[in-house]
């Protein structure tokens, strides 16, 4: 997609050649190093320290600082936080907070995953909210049927259904770029609003889903006990950390075997590096993007299941299209983990840690309202993605360009 | 890509044209299938709208037969719609017919619906007609849909709305064009951080500005032209179906309709239109003849964000009267299909606009209805069906700019 204009001259030298600072730089991030996106983050994070200080006119560090004890990180600080506690503080709130933090990393880490092997077959996969939606409908139903079942094959029967609805939904947009060449950014936004619709319609007023006890109120049934994943750290009733995070954390080590060592990986790969020669080399191109897509929306179905069995445990409208935007931060989790499984493990960390301190429950609105967080979130998350998604930083591309630029005409004064 | 291919046709031949004549016949015999078993005709028998669509399916057929793929599939498609929705309405009780069907009704709204629509693909056409992938287009549109609400109801009037809206526009287009022109960051990936910042700034200021009282109910909105002269236009049917179709038009509307025309003339008349074609075909070969590339790209993904902040403006201070977080609803995504539906041109911009607003205007139609009152949220999500069907259905057959989504490196 970036190869630059074909032309008769060979392109700009690889930057290793001319080892500057910037070239390093660069040479670290081709290797996969974790220089750019640190400095990418810091530089969003600095951005968003200027909005709050001239927008809303407070103070950056006490914003920042309150967010990061909002998301619970402080309690890896324990003789700060939770040494000295006060008699009717049954539970340490730094605790509560770190498993809001971990939860929502769950869902990060997948809907990240679901971009990023889209990526890695040269893919934009920006469907994640509406393969998430239907990853929800179909956990919940699964969770509401076979009640009879015993708790773990109903959980792994939900979890793969959400998984196998993903699959499907985001398939659709695989099978039309592999038939028809559809692009699949419009198709799975497209698909995105569908699956709203559709999952506003399953749940709402007189559709099939609906709980017929709840009376006015657009929610479905409760997944039965045997379905929800149970709670090992935490208060199953404060919304404690759920299994789901191993999950996530066995999602991203599936991501990195598939990815490196099976050959299905090393075609998907092959084909988002280049499809013309991937094509060449025997590979069908066509298959590779059916089951690239497919495989990213089981990463943002098996999402959906996490938060349903996790927590949710019913499904309402506001699940279905205010919640399920949260797919869309698996955007800037990707791309600012480099689409690798480690890098994507922190990147979910970071922004988990972000929304969770930034939320209405967390913020102290003392210092900041939570409402401006929660869009200064999304601030950041563009800036992370803007600012990645040029591959360069920007404080350093011009001094690059510049050195590039007096180098050729050195080595080349024809 | 492929469809490169098809440039190679050769012109002129009338017995070509001939057929793709029948292709075009076939196409509006599907139209018409469907449309005799609705109101005002409602033919009750099932044969009426059968016959007149598998004519549509042997138009179709013929063309395709000589080497109209693509117009003979479309007749194809036209005549299958036809049949079975005009099947369908035949069976359905009258009553609800009516509910629906008012045609005044229903195409002034798709004219409010495409509107917006219009604006933002015309603007995408003079980014991706240069060369530069515009998915930010909902951004752009989210943040002229903000600053008009803001510049309203600062300024006290709708132009200062207006003004301020296309500023700010051009201004988060200006971005995209910095990191996809000159930092060569990929297109895609720059064009949707484009719209996680508009979200995030147009929600931020919003909250910050209006929290939760919303944006004050009096906010000057843009005029609407009472054309009520229409109904004196004989015959009287004509006239008061005129008087109830347009009526009330918003300035935008008509705005939007002259923006279509002008981008038309610009784009294939003008030497500037020329500048821009052949920096998204041949960028090389443009900067070899002295046009500057950066500098049409510039110009041109600005413009296009100016263009797409007209619709949120409309959007916001001339249909809603209100500004709500993230309002545009993937209105710019619709308007991307519109654009590539229309095969990057203005005119058939506007008709894929139309078709999709008319999709949009179904929707609080068929909840006239009562018995299919439940159903509302699934009418909701017609037109982004419609939009799937259409994108998935045209694209490959048509043509994109060659040099569309490349960044361009100087020698």
């Amino acid at each position: 997609m970036s190869e630059p204009a074909a032309s008769a001259h060979p392109p700009d030298r690889p930057p290793e050649l001319y080892p500057s600072f910037a070239g390093r730089l660069l040479l670290a991030q081709r290797v996969g190093g974790v220089l750019t996106p640190l400095l990418t983050a810091m530089l969003a994070f600095l951005i968003g320290g200027l909005v709050v200080l001239f927008v809303a006119g407070k103070n950056p560090l006490g914003t920042y600082k309150a967010i990061f004890n909002g998301s619970g990180l402080n309690w890896l600080f324990p003789w700060e936080t939770c040494s000295v506690r006060h008699p009717s503080d049954e539970v340490c709130t730094a605790a509560t907070s770190l498993q809001q933090t971990l939860i929502l990393f769950t869902i990060l880490a997948l809907t990240g995953l679901a971009v990023a092997f889209a990526f890695r077959c040269g893919l934009f996969n920006i469907g994640g909210q509406g393969q998430y939606i239907v990853g929800t409908v179909a956990a919940v139903q699964m969770g509401i049927w076979f009640e009879a079942l015993p708790a773990l094959p109903h959980i792994v029967l939900a979890v793969a259904a959400a998984a196998v609805a993903g699959a499907l939904w985001a398939g659709i947009a695989g099978l039309l770029k592999a038939t028809v060449g559809a692009h699949e950014v419009i198709t799975t936004i497209m698909l995105n609003w569908i699956a709203l619709w559709v999952g506003s319609y399953l749940v709402g007023f007189g559709g099939p889903l609906k709980d017929p006890a709840a009376g006015p109120v657009p929610v479905s049934r409760e997944v039965s006990e045997s379905a929800t994943l149970p709670v090992f750290w935490g208060s199953p009733l404060l919304q404690g950390l759920h299994i789901g995070v191993f999950v996530a954390l066995a999602a991203l080590i599936v991501y990195r075997l598939v990815l490196t060592r099976t050959t299905l990986g090393y075609e998907v790969r092959a084909v988002g590096f280049n499809p013309q020669a991937a094509a060449y080399g025997g590979i069908s191109v066509a298959r590779s993007y059916f089951l690239a897509m497919a495989i990213s929306g089981a990463f943002a179905g098996t999402a959906g299941a996490m938060d349903i069995l996790g927590w949710q445990l019913r499904l309402d409208t506001t699940a279905v299209q205010s919640y399920s935007q949260i797919a869309f931060l698996g955007i800037a989790v990707a791309l600012l983990g480099r689409n690798a499984a480690v890098g994507i493990f922190f990147a979910a960390l970071v922004f988990g840690a972000l929304r969770t301190g930034a939320s209405t429950r967390n913020l102290d609105p003392e210092v900041f309202r939570p409402e401006l967080a929660g869009n200064l979130t999304e601030i950041i998350q563009g800036l992370v993605v803007l600012f990645v998604g040029a591959e360069l930083l920007v404080l350093y591309v011009w001094q690059s360009r510049r050195r590039l630029r007096r180098a050729k005409v050195r080595r080349a004064p024809a | 890509m492929t469809a490169g291919v098809e440039t190679a046709r050769p012109a002129g031949s009338s017995r070509i044209s001939a057929i793709k004549n029948v292709g075009i016949v076939g196409i509006a015999l599907g139209a018409l299938a469907f449309w005799i078993a609705l109101p005002p005709v409602t033919t009750r028998t099932v044969a009426a709208p059968l016959a007149v669509g598998v004519a549509a399916l042997a138009c179709g057929i013929a063309a395709i037969a000589r080497g109209h793929g693509r117009v003979g599939w479309g007749a194809v498609a036209s005549g299958l719609v036809g049949m079975l929705g005009g099947a369908f309405a035949t069976r359905a009780a009258t009553i609800h017919l009516e509910d629906v069907i008012t045609w005044s009704t229903l195409v002034s709204l798709a004219l409010v619906f495409a509107t917006p629509l219009t604006f933002a693909a015309i603007g995408g056409m003079f980014s991706e007609r240069s060369g530069v992938v515009n998915i930010g287009l909902e951004g752009m549109m989210l943040m002229g849909a903000f600053f008009a609400a803001w510049g309203a109801d600062r300024t006290g009037s709708w132009v200062g709305g207006l003004a301020i809206g296309m500023v700010a526009g051009a201004l988060l287009a200006l971005i995209h064009a910095i990191f996809s022109i000159h930092l060569r960051a990929d297109q895609i990936v720059s064009g949707t951080a484009v719209i996680l910042l508009a979200w995030g700034v147009t929600g931020f200021l919003y909250n910050d500005i209006y929290g939760d009282a919303g944006t004050p109910g009096n906010l000057p909105s843009i005029p609407e032209f009472d054309l009520g002269w229409l109904g004196s236009i004989p015959p009287a049917t004509l006239g008061n179906f005129l008087e109830e179709t347009f009526g009330q038009t918003s300035l935008m509307t008509l705005l939007a309709l002259a923006l279509v025309v002008v981008s038309y003339v610009v784009m294939f008349k003008t030497p500037l239109g020329l500048r821009i074609r052949s920096c998204g075909e041949h960028p090389r070969a443009a900067d070899t003849v002295g046009i500057s590339v950066y500098g049409v790209r510039y110009a041109s993904v600005v413009t296009s964000g100016a263009l797409a902040a007209l619709g949120g403006v409309y959007l916001s201070i001339g249909f809603n009267h209100s500004f709500t977080e993230k309002m545009t609803a993937g209105m710019g995504f619709i308007a991307l299909a519109a654009l590539i539906f229309g095969n990057w041109r203005p005119f058939g911009a506007l008709a894929a606009a139309l078709l999709f607003g008319f999709a949009r205007a179904l929707e609080p139609q068929l909840q006239n209805v009562e018995s299919w009152a439940n159903y509302s949220e699934l009418f909701a999500a017609l037109p982004y069906l419609v939009t799937l069907v259409a994108v998935a259905g045209v694209i490959g057959r048509t043509l994109p700019p060659a040099a569309i989504g490349r960044p361009y490196v100087k020698q």
